[in-house]
């Protein structure tokens, strides 16, 4: 659905310049140091997020304003909405996208995460919020910020691409800088193989990668997570199609090593 | 409150007896006393003057498709009503929009004022909701043409029309003249359906190759040449099965606004002589034309007379026109069968010597794929089976994409009979041509660019053209972006030409879907190896990865719109503004 051009840039342009600032409270030292790239103990890292928040909006809003004639589209996708579990493990998980923007600039949103119903907590949830630049035909460049509420509430710098490379592999990668400079990255690799044109067989990879040791939230520098698997959905709508799928996860920290099978059963969305 | 059309400029008291009720029931083709009308203007052509025709834009619902859908039409008809002008005369088009937002009317390949030519933003401001905007020109040609809306998604929601331009000297004469207005209706709002492609390009794409496709490749052409060719398209990040983004998923397929189901038809006496006046008004769709039984001779194509070609089977781009005589001498029921290129549906009408006699239809035939060599250049390497060069674009505008065929020894860009619509579909035609002859009297073949050859000749083509423009044709399937030059339309500049000038457009198709270029208000000589007799067109299709070469000369100043006809792509940006500048005193 295309959003009325004249509503968004001055809803965007409104937000951006007033409503954020404000609300965020940023003062002329949270600029500067952010300009220095200094992080003193006197600054709370949340203005430091919020500049960076509103710097990314700033930077949307004129990107967008400078092609008035482009067509604004919204486009939410929840890729994974799913049950995963074995017989010690039961999670549901989320995997949603939400882009706005016109084909150069996009505000994208992007949030990840895991319950454990058995538990009753999350064992993963971040929201990243991304300025996506169209650079290639098939690829954007996107910069922009996470902030991970699980399992510990962290902000990171967040700089990645994605999109579509050669073979018709879809490509979704990123690097999270924290403000301890700490460097984690993240790959995903997805296929998809018709087997009718409407059941659809989709092997994907994601590999997590740390640059090196995070003593307090155990993390170890290499691989600190792969999981492989594969996602069968059938496309009752092209918008609405339930899947299976196994997924085979491996995950490696400093407090111990762990990998696991696991079947999954969810139900892909977009609109 | 509606209007009526008077459709006929000849006298006022004949319209009051007889006009508006025959034309209202036949509207779509020539009645009988049109004909007599046409006769009678033949004999006095002085009695030719100024008419005053009346068209109002309005919502209506209809259903079509089996549920209410709502539609924007031209005197709440669709097609919206034929209209007969004059050639010579002045006409004068007073075009209410009742709607509750902008309208407008453009007079598809009629040369005219650029101020009455109905492009909202080019040539005049639009038509707002109560407002009544008054069209007037001379008719400067004759021939068969159509009228659409030019605002937004009207045109593929229901806004358009057919024109029939009688001439002075009428050159052809038939027992029966018929229009036969092809067009797509939508399934989703249009709006819809440009969010989904910018969301999913191959949204309504349900002919993709599947794993099941894969190993019958390996079978049938061996492991590594399947291989080679899944690598070839995957690294353009192309598909081979995408002929149209739109497709029947989307679409019903219409005649005259009609279903195949509402069995429409045409009567004939055996022995009489038909003309049928195909336009396809679709948004999206490429049809490809059959009357099987039946030899087809095309004897005008966008309006414009060309020698009588003999064929069996045209293929009809978005916004084209061809007139078709057809000589039935039995009493049967002939199918006219409109594949889409795709082959993702169909629409069929019946000529027929009784109402109640319809004729059984051909089995839809599989759809052809793209094939490596229709992408050319850089990739024809993987197949080493392009076409032959031959001179000028003769080679390169051969009319059907099937004909872009394969050598013998061809492996792997061997598609055909892949994707069966049908099961028992007959082999494709197609497979196995190599390049169409410009050789009029074989019927065996789809009709091809190169056979239209103009009956009048064009003594100012000869020479050198006083400026050459390539224009790349190019676009970005995966994000739904089409441009000339890599630029939308929105980051683009006018295209500026000097009145008087001849220029030389030269189209480069990059991408690989076909795109029917328009100029608004001139004409493109299409480059066929012709000489003067290159006919002239409005539309002119260019297929996947091929170069073609268009005089236009730049007769008429103004502002003018140039785009891709497929309405989507000339929404996402396959626009550009011409502007022919008035011509300067220079001191040289």
């Amino acid at each position: 659905m295309s959003i009325s051009k004249a509503w968004f840039s001055t809803m965007t342009r409104k937000y951006s310049m007033v409503v954020i600032p404000a609300k965020a409270g940023i003062q002329c030292d949270d600029w500067a140091c952010f300009c220095t790239g200094t992080m003193t103990s006197k600054v709370s890292l949340d203005r430091h997020i919020n500049v960076w928040f509103c710097l990314l909006l700033a930077l949307y809003c004129s990107a967008a304003t400078a092609h008035d004639s482009s067509m604004i589209f919204n486009h939410f996708k929840a890729d994974r909405l799913e049950y995963e579990g074995n017989q010690d493990l039961h999670l549901f998980k989320w995997d949603v996208q939400n882009w706005t923007g016109t084909d150069e600039n996009k505000l994208w949103l992007k949030s990840e995460g895991d319950y454990s119903a058995d538990q009753n907590i999350f064992g993963r949830a971040d929201l990243q919020v991304l300025y996506s630049r169209n650079i290639d035909t098939f690829w954007d460049f996107q910069i922009g910020a996470r902030r991970a509420i699980e399992p510990e509430r962290t902000f990171d710098a967040v700089i990645g691409f994605q999109g579509l490379a050669p073979y018709f592999i879809e490509v979704d990668s990123a690097m999270f800088i924290n403000e301890k400079g700490n460097v984690l990255g993240r790959l995903t690799l997805g296929y998809e193989m018709l087997l009718t044109q409407r059941l659809i067989l989709q092997p994907r990879v994601e590999v997590n990668v740390a640059a090196e040791d995070i003593k307090n939230r155990g993390v170890k520098a290499g691989i600190t997570e792969f999981e492989a698997g594969f996602r069968l959905r059938y496309e009752i709508e092209r918008e609405f199609a339930p899947y299976v799928g196994m997924d085979y996860v491996e995950e490696e920290s400093l407090r111990e090593h762990q990998h696991s099978l696991r079947g999954v059963v969810g139900v892909r969305v977009w609109y | 409150m509606r209007y009526w059309v008077f459709s006929h400029p000849i006298n006022p008291a004949l319209k009051a007896i007889v006009g508006h009720h025959e034309r209202r029931k036949f509207k779509g083709r020539v009645d009988r006393y049109a004909i007599a009308w046409l006769m009678l203007a033949n004999l006095l052509p002085s009695l030719t003057q100024a008419d005053v025709y009346r068209l109002s834009v309005s919502e209506k619902s209809i259903n079509l498709i089996g549920e209410t859908q709502q539609a924007v039409l031209a005197d709440a008809a669709l097609p919206a009503p034929t209209l007969h002008w004059r050639e010579g005369e002045d006409v004068t088009l007073e075009v209410t929009n009742l709607l509750k937002e902008s309208t407008s009317i453009h007079w598809h390949g009629i040369i005219l004022p650029y101020q009455m030519d109905g492009v909202p933003g080019i040539s005049f401001d639009g038509i707002e909701p109560g407002q009544t905007f008054t069209y007037r020109f001379k008719v400067k040609q004759s021939g068969t043409y159509w009228y659409h809306g030019h605002s937004g998604m009207q045109e593929q929601q229901g806004l358009f029309g057919a024109l029939i331009i009688a001439p002075q000297q009428e050159q052809q004469t038939v027992d029966r003249d018929y229009v036969v207005m092809l067009s797509d209706w939508p399934r989703a709002d249009p709006q819809r359906t440009m969010a989904r492609l910018k969301k999913q390009s191959d949204y309504y794409n349900f002919q993709q190759r599947t794993v099941g496709d894969f190993f019958a490749d390996i079978q049938r052409l061996g492991f590594w040449e399947t291989i080679a060719d899944r690598l070839a398209w995957g690294e353009m990040r192309m598909e081979p099965t995408d002929l149209a983004d739109v497709t029947g998923a989307n679409y019903r397929f219409l005649i005259n606004g009609k279903t195949a189901e509402a069995k429409p038809h045409y009567l004939f006496k055996p022995g009489e002589t038909v003309r049928l006046r195909f336009i396809n008004a679709s948004a999206m769709t490429h049809f490809d034309v059959r009357l099987p039984g039946l030899k087809m001779t095309v004897i005008a194509a966008d309006g414009q007379p060309v020698e009588p070609v003999d064929v069996e089977e045209f293929r009809i781009a978005v916004a084209e026109t061809y007139d078709v005589l057809v000589q039935p001498q039995t009493e049967q029921a002939y199918s006219i069968f409109a594949e889409a290129m795709d082959r993702s549906g169909y629409v069929s009408a019946t000529l027929t010597p009784r109402a109640d006699l319809h004729a059984e239809l051909p089995a839809l035939r599989p759809m052809t794929l793209l094939t490596l060599a229709d992408m050319g250049g850089e990739h024809a390497g993987h197949s080493a089976h392009q076409a032959p060069d031959e001179p000028a674009v003769t080679a390169e505008v051969d009319h059907s994409h099937a004909e872009r065929a394969l050598a013998p020894d061809s492996t792997m860009v061997e598609h055909s009979g892949h994707q069966h619509a049908t099961a028992d579909a007959p082999p494709n035609p197609h497979a196995g041509h190599v390049m169409p002859v410009a050789d009029a009297s074989d019927t065996a073949k789809p009709l091809s660019y190169s056979q239209l050859i103009a009956v009048q000749p064009n003594h100012a083509l000869m020479g050198p053209p006083d400026r050459e423009i390539k224009l790349r044709l190019t676009g970005n399937m995966q994000r739904y972006i089409w441009s000339f030059d890599d630029t939308k339309f929105a980051d683009a500049e006018p295209i500026r030409v000097k009145f008087g000038e001849r220029i030389r457009f030269t189209y480069i198709n990059e991408t690989m879907m076909n795109h029917p270029i328009h100029i608004h208000g001139l004409w493109q000589y299409l480059d066929n190896g012709n000489g003067m007799y290159n006919p002239k067109k409005h539309v002119i299709n260019v297929k996947p990865g091929q170069t073609v070469s268009v005089d236009v000369p730049a007769d008429a100043e103004g502002e003018w719109a140039f785009h891709c006809h497929l309405l989507y792509h000339m929404d996402t940006g396959m626009f550009r503004k011409l502007i022919v500048e008035k011509a300067k005193h220079e001191h040289q």
